[in-house]
């Protein structure tokens, strides 16, 4: 993986993903190595997402690393209407790697082709959030010990959540079986699906939450926007059913977990949160090491 | 009908490039994107004549001109079944369905008003894919998001 952009997901192999969730792994154990001293690291964050900076910039501060860079395109040369490839060329002058997000879809793929030093992409758009599927899949090995034949329930909005996609993609090399929960008007497009048939695999769909989770080893909820309806009455009508709270996990397996991409606004009642399935927090927290992880294989210090 | 044909055959070129068995309902769309509504040359254009194998086509002969390939790919895209035929001292030196490479580059747009190529001076690139009823959609390097071919629009 040395030297080598991630831009997609698929742009690391099966076992490159293996290879990266057990350095994590490692990191988990001891977060705290000065082995990236002496790299610099930018975050060039054209759009602000301070849960994902702040994950990437305490990666690297674990190991060591200087980190550069700007939190939104506003406080930047780009405002003064600096080109993209201008601004990751001077950048390139004063990094080892270039960790970005842009909302521009294609951004990252772009400046991976331009700079001369390797590029993450830390959301590009509605397009790809790789590290994000990253400690998806990490969270997910974690607490059921394999990431092989599980039930998977997604649940919320899986026509726009571009995590959900991303994972649902990455779950089909693993023969999940995949329980779908949305409105109506938010199910997964066929163009994701078609991963899932085309692996041969099980999926179910449902408007009913409750149905849903007693088979579930993984409850991954996303959150339902109104501004996703075209009809607001449509919203009125569903947007309690996609809330889950304490009382909704008694059937639940023992070993199941509730994860979420947060932030949450209200699809996850507070009353879960000492629940020991809810797994959201530490799913943010692992993040850290799945990028401690791609830092270090990236520079090829492991 | 067969009086048209008879014409067009009449009038051979010399030396130039007929582009036959096109969609009669394109044949404007690829005088435009070869510019041959601008050149000083002899063009003649015929369209809605009758072909067993296409139905309503249309046919266009320009002389003393020779197409790039990036200029045929554009034919490819517009008009896959189209025959590209190669006149030299009246003789036909070449005669090939048109054929649609692997990847294009530069001149279509995207299709995906957030792709970062429709903000910065970005050469395109797609891979060409077909779609179940075998048309062609582009899937661009970039965004990753499939361009239909009825959303084509040339750069
Ligand atoms: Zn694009």
């Amino acid at each position: 993986m040395k030297n080598r952009s991630l831009i997609s997901i698929d742009d690391f192999s099966k076992a490159e993903w293996i290879k990266i969730l057990d350095i994590a792994e490692d990191f988990e154990k001891n977060p705290k190595q000065r082995i990236l001293e002496g790299q610099v690291v930018a975050t060039l964050f054209f759009e602000p997402s301070t849960r994902t900076r702040l994950s990437f910039e305490s990666a690297a501060s674990y190991l060591g690393a200087k980190v550069i860079g700007f939190t939104d395109a506003a406080s930047s040369s780009v405002k003064k209407g600096e080109t993209l490839n201008d601004t990751i060329l001077t950048v390139s002058n004063y990094s080892d790697i270039i960790v970005m997000r842009h909302p521009r879809e294609g951004s990252a793929r772009y400046a991976s082709e331009v700079a001369p030093v390797p590029v993450i992409n830390a959301g590009d758009g509605a397009n790809q959030h790789p590290t994000q599927t990253l400690l998806d899949l990490y969270s997910i090995r974690k607490t059921q010990g394999t990431l092989d034949d599980l039930n998977i329930t997604f649940v919320g909005d899986l026509k726009y959540g571009r995590t959900v996609h991303s994972l649902v993609i990455a779950l089909c090399n693993f023969n999940a079986t995949f329980h779908l929960v949305s409105p109506q008007e938010l199910k997964l497009p066929s163009y994701i699906k078609r991963h899932i048939k085309e692996r041969k695999l099980k999926y179910h769909q449902y408007t009913d939450l409750n149905e849903a989770i007693p088979s579930s080893d993984i409850l991954y909820m996303t959150r339902v926007q109104k501004e996703r309806f075209s009809d607001p009455i449509e919203y009125e009508k569903v947007k309690n059913a996609y809330i889950l709270n304490n009382a909704m996990l008694e059937d639940a397996k023992e070993k199941m977990k509730v994860l979420h991409p947060l932030p949450r606004v209200n699809e996850i009642n507070e009353d879960v949160d000492t629940n020991p399935k809810a797994y959201y927090f530490q799913q943010a927290q692992n993040g850290v090491y799945v990028r401690q992880a791609l830092l270090t294989s990236i520079l090829g210090v492991k | 009908m067969s009086e048209v044909r008879k014409e067009l055959k009449v009038s051979a070129i010399e030396n130039g490039t007929v582009i036959d068995h096109i969609p009669a309902n394109v044949v404007f769309q690829v005088m435009k994107i070869l510019k041959l509504d601008e050149i000083d040359r002899p063009v003649l254009v015929g369209t809605n004549l009758g072909s067993k194998k296409f139905g309503k086509k249309g046919i266009i002969k320009v002389n003393n001109k020779f197409f790039e390939s990036e200029e045929i790919n554009k034919i490819a895209l517009i008009a896959p079944k189209a025959t590209l035929i190669v006149i030299k001292d009246f003789e036909v030196v070449y005669k090939k369905q048109v054929e649609l490479p692997k990847s294009i580059k530069h001149f279509v747009k995207c299709v995906n008003p957030n792709c970062i190529t429709n903000y910065e001076n970005i050469d395109t690139k797609f891979e060409v894919h077909f779609t179940d009823e075998n048309e062609v959609k582009l899937h661009c390097r970039y965004c990753e998001k499939f361009t239909a071919q009825g959303n084509m629009t040339f750069i």
